[in-house]
C-alpha cells in the first residue's frame, strides 16, 4: 500500500468534516466545551490532543499484535496516560500561563473518549502509518470545532482574538456592548448545537 | 460541620459536574434516552466516585506529594497514571462485587459499569480534589458524594426532558444531537441561578 493511497487519504480527511469526532461521533465533548472561552487555550488544547491521538494511535498500532485482548483497555490507558504526562510537563515548562488556564483539562485528555474510541476502532485493526494519519485527522477535526467555538466566544465576549483587539473603539462609542453571556458555560453548548444544526442541514444524509 | 454541609451543597448545585465543568458529557448524552437507565448510571457513578476520590486522596497525600514518602522525592508527576490505574482497578472490582452479590443490579447496569472507567467525571473529580487541596479525607468524600449526586440530578432531568421531547416537532437537521445540546445549554443557564449561593 502506498503512503498516500485512497484509504489513507480517506482516514485523514473524513474526520475533518463528514465524520467529525465532536459533532458526528459525539466524542470528547467535555474538554471541547470547557476550554473554549478564549482562542489561545483552545488552540493549545487542540494541538495537544492532536499530538496525543496521533502518537497513541501509532504506538498502539505498533503493539497491536502483542497486546493480549483481555487487558487491552489497561494497556491503552497506560500508553495514553504516559503521553498525557509528557505533554502536561512540556506545557508547564514552555507555556505556563496556558497550562494554568487549562487546569484539570490537560489531565482529562486521558479520559477523552476520542482517544479510546480511535484506539479501539482504528489502531487495533490497522497499520502504523494509516493509524497515525487517522489520529492526525481526528485531532484536527476536534481542534477545528474548538477553534470555531472559541473564535465566536472570544470575539463576542471581549471583542478580542488571541488577546488582540479586533472590534475598534469607535464601534463601542455607538453603543455596542460586549456580550457577557458568551463567557458563561451554557453558550458553549448552544453554539455547538448550532454547529451541528448547520452541518446536518448542509448534509441531509447525516440526519437521524 | 457547617463547612462540610456548605461543600456538599456547593458541589451539587454550584460546581455541578455537568453544567459548570462539562465533565462526563459523553455518557451523559449517550445514556440519557430514558429515565430508568439514566438513574442506574447515576447511581453507579456516585458509587465509584465515593470510593475512588478518597482512595486517590490518600494516595496523593501519603505517597505522591513532595517529601511525604521519602525525604526529597517528589512523585507528583506520576499522578495521572496512578489515578487512572486506581480508577480502572476499582471499577473492575466494583463490577465483580456487584456481579457476585447483586446480579439484578448488575444486569440492569450492564455495559455502563465498565464504561465508567473512562467517564471524565470520575477523573475530573480526582483532579479537582488534587487542585483544591482538601484538608482531610472527610472533605474529599463529601465532595465526591456531592458531585456524584449533582451528576445524577443532571442526567435524570435531561432523560425526563428527552422522553417528552420525542413527541415534539423539532426541525429535521436539529433532531437528535443538536436539540439535546441546546436543551442542556438552557438547563445549564437555569442552574447558573445557584451560582451566588452562600451557606
Amino acid at each position: 500500500m502506498s503512503l498516500f493511497s485512497k484509504e489513507n487519504r480517506e482516514a485523514f480527511l473524513s474526520p475533518l468534516w463528514k465524520n467529525n469526532p465532536v459533532t458526528m461521533q459525539v466524542l470528547g465533548i467535555c474538554s471541547a466545551l470547557a476550554v473554549t472561552v478564549k482562542l489561545e487555550p483552545a488552540l493549545v488544547m487542540g494541538i495537544s490532543v492532536t499530538i496525543i491521538v496521533a502518537m497513541a494511535n501509532l504506538v498502539i498500532s505498533l503493539l497491536r499484535n502483542t497486546i493480549p485482548n483481555r487487558i487491552r483497555i489497561i494497556v491503552q490507558l497506560v500508553v495514553v496516560a504516559a503521553l498525557v504526562t509528557i505533554v502536561s510537563e512540556c506545557l508547564k515548562a514552555f507555556a505556563y500561563d496556558v497550562s494554568v488556564q487549562l487546569s484539570v483539562y490537560v489531565g482529562l485528555i486521558i479520559t477523552n473518549c476520542i482517544l479510546m474510541g480511535r484506539l479501539e476502532a482504528f489502531a487495533m485493526a490497522n497499520g502504523p502509518w494509516s493509524s497515525f494519519l487517522d489520529g492526525l485527522g481526528n485531532g484536527f477535526g476536534y481542534a477545528s470545532i474548538l477553534v470555531v467555538v472559541a473564535f465566536v466566544r472570544e470575539l463576542f465576549s471581549a471583542g478580542t482574538l488571541l488577546g488582540f483587539k479586533v472590534i475598534p473603539d469607535c464601534v463601542y462609542d455607538f453603543g455596542y456592548m460586549n456580550n457577557g453571556l458568551m463567557l458563561m458555560p451554557p453558550m458553549a453548548l448552544v453554539l455547538l448545537g448550532c454547529i451541528i444544526w448547520y452541518q446536518r442541514a448542509k448534509n441531509p444524509e447525516l440526519n437521524d | 460541620m457547617e463547612n462540610l454541609l456548605s461543600l456538599f451543597v456547593k458541589s451539587i448545585f454550584v460546581d455541578n459536574m455537568i453544567f459548570a465543568y462539562f465533565l462526563g458529557m459523553c455518557s451523559y448524552l449517550a445514556v440519557s434516552k430514558n429515565v430508568k437507565t439514566a438513574f442506574g448510571l447515576g447511581i453507579a457513578v456516585i458509587f465509584v466516585l465515593l470510593i475512588t476520590v478518597p482512595v486517590n486522596y490518600l494516595l496523593e497525600n501519603y505517597v505522591l506529594k513532595a517529601n511525604v514518602l521519602v525525604e526529597g522525592v517528589d512523585l507528583s508527576f506520576l499522578s495521572f497514571i496512578l489515578f487512572i490505574a486506581i480508577i480502572a482497578a476499582i471499577v473492575q472490582l466494583v463490577e465483580m462485587i456487584v456481579e457476585r452479590f447483586s446480579p439484578s443490579l448488575y444486569a440492569s447496569l450492564g455495559i455502563f459499569l465498565p464504561l465508567i472507567a473512562v467517564n471524565c467525571a470520575i477523573m475530573g473529580a480526582c483532579l479537582f480534589m488534587q487542585q483544591r487541596e482538601f484538608v482531610n479525607v472527610g472533605e474529599a468524600s463529601v465532595y465526591a458524594l456531592g458531585s456524584g449526586i449533582g451528576w445524577l440530578i443532571a442526567i435524570v432531568c435531561l432523560a425526563a426532558i428527552r422522553e417528552k421531547m420525542a413527541y415534539s416537532d423539532v426541525p429535521k437537521p436539529l433532531r437528535g444531537l443538536g436539540i439535546t445540546f441546546i436543551t442542556v445549554g438552557l438547563m445549564a443557564l437555569a442552574f447558573m441561578c445557584f451560582s451566588g449561593l452562600k451557606i
